[in-house]
């Protein structure tokens, strides 16, 4: 089976007005740049996509990849767990002035309830968030005579993902802390896209060493030297790149 | 003004009752501080819950490996013997149970052991990161933190007034002045800074102070 297309441009054509779409890292790390690029470059040239409902962990850092994703205007609603950065202009400008939505969700609920909706899980319950302000409106019941909150699942219409190899089936090994939400997000939602540093030939990974297996992936394309969000940032850049 | 410890020193302190072979969680900022006092000795394998297992110190200038990174960000360095996982994973560590320590930050912490540590009220961008499955996270979850505000207000209170992040979750607060345990829903001195008498502490404590008998002295080495 090949999943594998020639471009970030072509890996994210299907992407359509009011999506959501879960797109993997912990600030920097992991964050699928050349594929969030890709997507702000269609908007660019016809408007499209727009309304986009984004998960990720944070909301951006600078103007380069999610940030930059933000500032042109293409986002909706973000549900995050710390939209906070270095530099976290571009989303607290648009927030406090009313024209971004925030679900804020604590880390681990976020990863769970995107872990329970790939694995068909509708909810949950948890010990986190009990007795605060994030708890509010949600079931409460007790196990082993501890509180804990109802949380449901969390499912994507796409997800774009960073990952070391890729075979042309889909299965996907991360590199060091990038991984975080990765495996999770494939796995939740209906059109997984990754972007890879290397694709290899089918059998060159070890099935011992797959993170994420194929099934959980509909496309792969190989960007071999990708940016890294804190190095652009670290050096002022700005979507566009200048080149 | 009272003597009172540095924020190094409230590291030390709490870094000394983190025993050997324990799995650690440090939250961001100040609680980092207390990986530099581990006594020698003891092996502690340090936890960061964007998905790394025995992290090590911060590299040099120019040797940041950016996807070697902690909670905050961070560049960070892995120990021989380290492991990467995904999200749900690191907090299956955390609410689990497999952590031993949590050390984390304080805005207030309360005698029922509930604390408040990630926001200051509805200004701004509320962000919450790991902070509230990080209070379920461990079979201890201790406080460090000054002892008062900066305008001098207590910091233990018979009840938080900003949002909470857990109920009922922390059981001992190392502070600029004391070390204090939670139990039974009452704080209970167990150090204190001889410089200060007990109605000196209990006058910048907003709950009372239980005494369970003679109170050993808060002493920390200059650092």
């Amino acid at each position: 089976m090949d999943k594998t297309v020639a471009d970030p441009a072509t890996a994210v054509a299907g992407i359509d007005d009011g999506m959501t779409v879960m797109i993997g890292g912990f600030g920097g790390a992991g964050s699928p740049i050349e594929l969030i690029h890709a997507l702000i470059d269609r908007y660019r040239a016809t408007g499209h996509p727009t309304g986009l409902t984004v998960v990720n962990n944070n909301a951006g850092n600078g103007h380069v990849g999610l940030a930059a994703l933000i500032e042109a205007g293409m986002v909706r609603k973000l549900i995050c767990s710390f939209p906070r950065s270095a530099d976290p202009v571009v989303f607290t400008d648009l927030y406090l002035a009313g024209k971004i939505e925030l679900e804020l969700v604590p880390q681990g609920t976020l990863a769970e309830r995107i872990r329970a909706g790939g694995a068909g899980i509708p909810a949950f319950y948890t010990p986190t968030s009990y007795g605060t302000d994030l708890a509010e409106g949600k079931p409460v019941a007790e196990f082993e005579g501890r509180p804990y909150v109802q949380e449901r699942w969390l499912k994507a219409d796409v997800a774009l993902v960073k990952a070391e190899q890729a075979d042309p089936h889909g299965n996907l090994t991360y590199r060091a802390a990038a991984r975080n939400f990765g495996p999770l997000m494939c796995m939740a939602a209906a059109n997984t896209i990754v972007q890879a540093r290397q694709v290899v030939a089918a059998g060159a990974i070890d099935p011992e060493t797959v993170v994420t297996p194929g099934i959980f992936v509909q496309t792969v394309v190989e960007v071999s030297d990708p940016h890294q969000e804190e190095v652009l940032n670290r050096a002022d850049a700005a979507y566009p790149l200048e080149a | 003004m009272t003597a009172k410890l540095t924020n190094n020193q409230i590291a030390w302190r709490a870094a000394q009752d983190i025993p050997d072979r324990a799995y650690v969680n440090l939250g961001i900022g100040f609680p980092e501080k207390v990986a530099q006092y581990q006594p020698p000795g003891r092996e502690v394998i340090f936890h960061t819950e964007n998905g790394i297992l025995n992290f090590g110190e911060s590299p040099a200038p120019g040797q940041e490996d950016w996807d070697v990174i902690n909670a905050g960000k961070k560049a960070v360095t892995l120990k021989p013997g380290s492991a990467f996982f995904h999200h749900a994973d690191s907090f299956a560590m955390v609410r689990g149970g497999h952590l031993d320590v949590a050390i984390l930050g304080a805005y207030e912490v309360a005698e029922t052991g509930d604390l408040a540590n990630w926001s200051t009220g509805p200004k701004g961008v509320p962000a919450v990161g790991g902070a509230m499955d990080l209070v379920h996270g461990a079979k201890r979850v201790a406080v460090i933190t000054d002892h008062v505000t900066r305008d001098g207000k207590p910091k233990l209170v018979q009840r938080c007034s900003l949002p909470l992040t857990g109920v009922a979750c922390v059981t001992r607060i190392y502070t600029s002045l004391a070390v204090i345990d939670i139990e039974g829903g009452r704080f209970v001195l167990r150090e204190r800074l001889p410089s200060l008498s007990l109605d000196e502490l209990q006058a910048l404590t907003g709950a009372e102070l239980l005494v369970p008998g003679p109170i050993a002295d808060l002493i920390v080495p200059e650092l």
